[in-house]
């Protein structure tokens, strides 16, 4: 809502304070000032001045050369080139030095050889209209040399502020006025309107439902989409350009003039908040109607757009077809024009939720829809239409038609609110006197009566949309005391109820972790392109963000390479978040939390020492086994490759999966087809795993007794045949070797020809110990002779020699 | 004296000052002392030999000449050899140690989780436990169960991601309020953090997906006075003890009344910057106590049971406290930009 600081003083004639000033006021009841401008500034070295006399120039016949009195101790010469300067007149004086609007600074200049000491200046060139014609003659008593700005009233300002959608009543001055006079609503006062012969007094013809009289019959069908309409009749209006006043009023916030009968009702808009329309009444054809539109309808608005309307849309309607989209926009063809004499002036409410409905359907909105959608005061609609009237009839002459229409759905009534001081106390913790409760609130317009308990609130049609409960006045009477007023102490609280969340706990611990394995944590936002999402979105933002990702990987793999657009080789990312999968309860999408890493490059950072050695398989598996460590989970290689997510190379992949056996997550090499990798990069590994509040279970340590007792180990070089794996040979070697083997480790993997065909050795260290007792050779020589027996009968596994 | 000995010797002892300090190891300090005292072919007893040739006269002086450099340069190979022993003491070599250390690669925390983080911790004792909830939710829980009816204009404050089925991505936290009171009865101090979701493009402050940490707290008897005190503490243990913090009245639909919050800038100390846009105050958070609507919507009792909730940005909050100027940044995943904060 833009604000002329100006306005607001006339419409609240006790208001003082600096623009800055209020603008600090304002913040601090809940209204920032996004913007503060001030208006005048740009005029601020353009002078009053008066031509004394008007010569002609010797040298040119378009122009004249005029003694001007700018207030100076001589009169100066100036060069002139429009036609209406004559001598007498006062006109603004740009002198030397002077820099106009635009930033066009004056100097000393000849102009076919006469000196010119400075520019009266157009209204185009103050920046004060479009006229430029001629130069901008001034009517009134004026001082010589007197600060243009001031003289005429220019010296305003701009707020802009920023209106809570609650705040309907503070999109009019007059709202704005009552929320920061000294006394509020008592102080506010309408001013008088330049060239008024007085507020019109029609006799009202007043109806439920529907009424008739001037030769209009107005009729109400939808009576909860508009509880209540006015219309006045204007004839013989001139519709012609605003008087200056009036223009300069709109443009001081920063609407644009564009006839006298439409600056009117903007003008009343912007004084008091109500949306009026005029039309032609000879458009109407005495008809008005306000019903729902009928399905295949349509209505050209006055943007000149075509529109399909439907059973949403409230309308205004001639007895056949629509002629406005009520508190949106007016219609094309019943437009006020400049052929136009005689008017109907529509001064209306229409139901917050409909307007907001209809102009949702049509997908467009307007400053009336933006205020009915917030709710006009219902108890401010007579005066607006009288307002405005005696506008048009002020600006483009006219009559209003002795019988004004006022059609209503119902009385309405000052809704009452019952406030108890117990409650403001037990909100706000501090007790409040009956006498501040009541001086914070009677200048916002509310009515106090005391009961017993508090009082009972009669609250203003201004504020009837947002102030309906109790909570609504406790919250206005914090307002008015001001926050900053409460005092600030910490007090006791009992502890709270709710328990963590068990993922918080884990993400936590996994990110630890992950940090500690050098890896850096990434953030995405969780969009997917199609082939990387189940879950769609209605309206995307773009194609590659047209679904939710079904997993995290894909997303990570992509920020790998653009590390590696980027010059990086060596990237180390994780990211923890959520991924979205068809199949949840209610029909909603399963959301899963998971884990998930990326890697490329080298295993630690360059030394002098040597060459570094990059990643590989056995690193993956490393990290998957810390990280299945820190869920409860195993890993082992993966069963069955068809199974493995798309971004997996499957003969390189592990699972992390649960004590049951379910595949919780997997890990790997990836497809060298998933990630756009320039020749230099090395090969990414990745993994992801799903999080769940079981594997945030504790799983504290469980003690055993420290050895007291040495122990014993042997080597076993195993040839393992094709077919045979390390996992096996190790599980037929603990099954073998007795209850004293205590572990089991690879310590050498070698390949090579001197072995049989499709044979590798594999060499495992035994460390045997016995808890209470030194085992002897015999015992340890005669497991592993069991161990080697096993292995050769099951797994045709040998030692090798 | 003969010149020409007393001559030699000192050229030998100029020689032994600038070869023996040269010897690198033992075996080099060797060489260096057969070369120049060496019984059979070393130089000094070269020199000595000459000795003969000279008067009985001579003699004497000479002959302690000698003696004198050879105690000298004998001196230097000692010297020397201490130095080399201690080198190599056990065997081993002498080393660089400006040379710089093997290390490991340095991981770290995204920085908004280094906020979100901080804030919560500074919540968790102030009594408030960590809890979360799903990011696809229903028009209920993201408008309905808290005060904002669709038909009303607040319910464009922001604009919402729908999916086909009428599901939503949550546009702020706020639904995880709704249920953990469902959940639980008070007294309930929580902090939810998450992402949400609304329909912005990138650009250098917007991202259609970005974190909020989200506050709620209700009991019997709790004030607007514990609210200001509570998130007043938490300002200053978050932004320093010197930062003031301001309420302003607001607006939201699910608290009232409601309340934004400033803490002084951090950048220019309330003087007007580029950072809080001249005014000398940053909106931290918006906040206010819990509307009784919600309260009804979850089946709790208005007249007995009040509260505050809270919302913020952690990433906004990183961008002032790092001087980062563009959101963007932060979900690029550019080792560049996330190494900074390991």
């Amino acid at each position: 809502m833009n604000i002329s600081v100006r306005w607001l003083k006339e419409l609240a004639p006790g208001l003082k304070g600096t623009p800055e000033e209020l603008s600090d006021r304002l913040a601090m009841y809940g209204i920032p000032v996004d913007e503060s401008t001030d208006l005048g500034a740009p005029l601020g070295d353009v002078l009053v001045a008066r031509v004394v006399e008007v010569g002609r120039h010797p040298n040119a016949d378009r122009l004249s050369l005029c003694v001007v009195d700018a207030g100076g101790a001589e009169p100066v010469q100036v060069v002139c080139g429009a036609p209406n300067v004559r001598s007498g007149a006062w006109y603004p004086f740009a002198p030397v030095g002077a820099t106009l609007p635009g930033g066009v600074k004056l100097k000393k200049v000849k102009i076919r050889g006469e000196e010119s000491q400075g520019m009266l200046c157009s209204p185009k060139e103050l920046g004060l209209g479009r006229d430029h014609a001629g130069i901008m003659e001034l009517h009134g008593e004026y001082r010589p040399g007197e600060p243009f700005v001031a003289a005429l009233g220019l010296d305003d300002h701009r707020l802009v502020l920023d209106v809570t959608p609650n705040r309907g009543d503070l999109l009019s001055h007059l709202g704005v006025a009552r929320e920061l006079g000294p006394v509020g609503e008592a102080g506010l006062e309408i001013p008088p309107l330049p060239g008024s012969a007085g507020t019109p007094a029609p006799g009202w013809t007043r109806g439920e439902g529907a009424v008739e009289g001037a030769g209009v019959r107005l009729a109400l069908e939808d009576a909860e989409g508009c509880p209540r309409y006015l219309g006045l009749i204007l004839r013989g209006v001139r519709v012609g350009p605003s008087p200056e006043w009036l223009a300069a009023r709109l443009r001081a916030v920063g609407a644009r003039p564009i006839n006298n009968v439409v600056d009117a009702t903007n003008y009343v808009l912007l004084e008091l908040g109500q949306p009026l329309h005029a039309f032609d009444l000879d458009a109407l054809g005495g008809a008005v109607v306000v019903r729902r539109a009928r399905p295949g309808e349509r209505l050209t608005t006055l943007d000149a757009q075509d529109r399909a309307l439907t059973g949403a849309v409230l309308v205004i309607a001639d007895a056949e077809r629509p002629v406005a989209l009520a508190g949106i926009m007016g219609g094309q063809a019943s437009e006020v024009t400049d052929a136009t004499t005689d008017i109907f002036l529509e001064c209306a409410l229409f139901d917050p939720a409909r307007v907001r409905e209809g102009r949702r359907v049509l997908g467009m909105s307007t400053d009336a829809s933006y205020r009915f959608e917030r709710g006009v005061d219902p108890e401010g609609l007579e005066r607006a239409a009288l307002r405005a009237a005696e506008l048009i009839q002020a600006t483009a002459g006219g009559t209003v038609d002795p019988v004004a229409l006022d059609a209503q759905g119902g009385v309405w009534e000052r809704p009452v609110v019952r406030l108890r001081r117990a409650r403001v106390r037990q909100i706000l913790g501090q007790a409040l006197e009956d006498e501040a409760l009541a001086g914070y609130l009677t200048p916002l317009g509310f009515d106090l009566t005391p009961v017993p308990d508090g009082f009972d609130v009669r609250v203003p049609g201004a504020r009837s949309y947002d102030v309906t409960r109790e909570i609504d006045l406790v919250e206005e009477i914090a307002r008015r005391h001001g926050y900053d007023a409460f005092p600030s102490v910490l007090g006791p609280y009992r502890p709270t109820a709710v328990p963590d969340a068990p993922l918080e706990g884990l993400e936590d611990r996994l990110r630890t972790l992950l940090a500690g394995l050098g890896y850096l944590e990434a953030r995405s936002a969780p969009f997917a392109p199609e082939e990387d999402g189940d879950v769609p979105l209605a309206k995307p933002l773009s194609a590659a963000e047209s679904r939710l990702r079904r997993a995290l990987a894909p997303g990570l793999l992509h920020r790998v390479e653009g590390n590696f657009a980027r010059g990086e080789r060596n990237v180390r990312l994780f990211e923890l978040g959520t991924a979205f999968l068809p199949g949840g309860a209610d029909g909603r999408p399963l959301e899963e939390t998971r884990l998930a890493a990326a890697w490329t490059g080298d295993r630690h950072p360059p030394h002098w020492s040597g060459t570094a050695a990059a990643f590989d398989l056995w690193d993956v598996r490393g990290v998957s086994a810390r990280v299945a460590e820190a869920l409860g989970l195993s890993v082992a290689a993966a069963p069955d490759a068809t199974e493995a997510p798309g971004w997996l190379e499957g003969r390189r992949a592990f699972v992390l999966h649960a004590t049951d056996g379910a595949v919780c997550g997997w890990a790997g090499e990836v497809r060298a087809t998933a990630v756009d990798a320039p020749a230099w990069a090395g090969t990414v590994w990745a993994l992801e795993v799903q999080l769940t509040d079981a594997m945030a279970a504790p799983r504290p340590a469980t003690y055993c007794p420290v050895p007291t007792q040495p122990p014993v180990e042997r080597d076993l070089a195993l040839l393992l045949p094709d077919g045979v794996s390390a996992a096996g040979a190790e599980e037929v070697v603990r099954s073998a070797a007795g209850e004293h083997l205590e572990a089991v480790e690879v310590f050498d993997v070698y390949s090579g020809e001197e072995l049989p065909a499709g044979a590798r050795s594999v060499a495992y260290r035994l460390r045997f110990r016995a808890p209470t007792r030194t085992l002897t050779d015999e015992e340890v020589d005669r497991a592993v002779e069991r161990v080697l027996k096993r292995l050769r009968e099951e797994a045709g596994v040998e030692r090798r020699g | 004296m003969d010149g020409s000995i007393e001559q030699k010797l000192q050229e030998l002892e100029a020689e032994a000052r600038q070869a023996v300090p040269a010897a690198a190891d033992a075996a080099a300090l060797e060489a260096v002392r057969i070369r120049l005292l060496g019984r059979k072919e070393g130089r000094l007893t070269a020199i000595m030999r000459t000795l003969g040739e000279l008067s009985a006269a001579e003699r004497p002086a000479a002959g302690q000449a000698a003696n004198r450099a050879k105690d000298v340069i004998t001196g230097l190979l000692d010297a020397r050899d201490a130095e080399l022993a201690a080198a190599t003491e056990d065997g081993r070599e002498a080393v660089d140690l400006t040379l710089p250390g093997r290390t490991q690669w340095r991981g770290g925390r995204h920085p908004v989780t280094l906020v979100v983080d901080e804030i919560c911790a500074i919540f968790r004792t102030l009594g408030f436990s960590r809890v979360r909830g799903p990011e696809v939710e229903t028009d209920w829980y993201n408008f309905t169960a808290l005060n904002t009816p669709l038909d009303h204009p607040a319910a464009d404050m922001s604009d919402t991601f729908y999916l086909p089925g009428g599901l939503l991505l949550r546009s702020h936290t706020s639904p995880v309020q709704v249920r953990t009171m469902q959940a639980h009865a008070p007294p309930i101090r929580v902090v939810a953090p998450g992402m949400v979701y609304r329909r912005d493009p990138y650009d250098a402050s917007h991202a259609p997906a970005f974190e909020q940490i989200e506050g709620l707290a209700v009991d019997e008897g709790i004030t607007f006075v514990d609210f200001k005190a509570t998130l007043a503490e938490f300002a200053r243990r978050f932004f320093g003890a010197d930062a003031e913090v301001r309420f302003r009245p607001s607006f939201f639909p699910f608290t009232e009344p409601s309340a934004e919050v400033d803490v002084s800038c951090l950048l220019c100390d309330r003087q007007g910057c580029s950072a809080c846009k001249g005014t000398g105050w940053i909106e931290i958070m918006g906040a206010g106590m819990v509307d009784p609507g919600v309260f009804e919507q979850v089946g709790y009792d208005p007249e007995r049971y009040t509260g505050f909730a809270f919302g913020m940005g952690p990433a906004r909050v990183a961008m002032l406290r790092y001087g980062i100027p563009d959101i963007r940044l932060f979900y690029e995943g550019d080792v560049r930009f996330l190494r900074q904060f390991a």
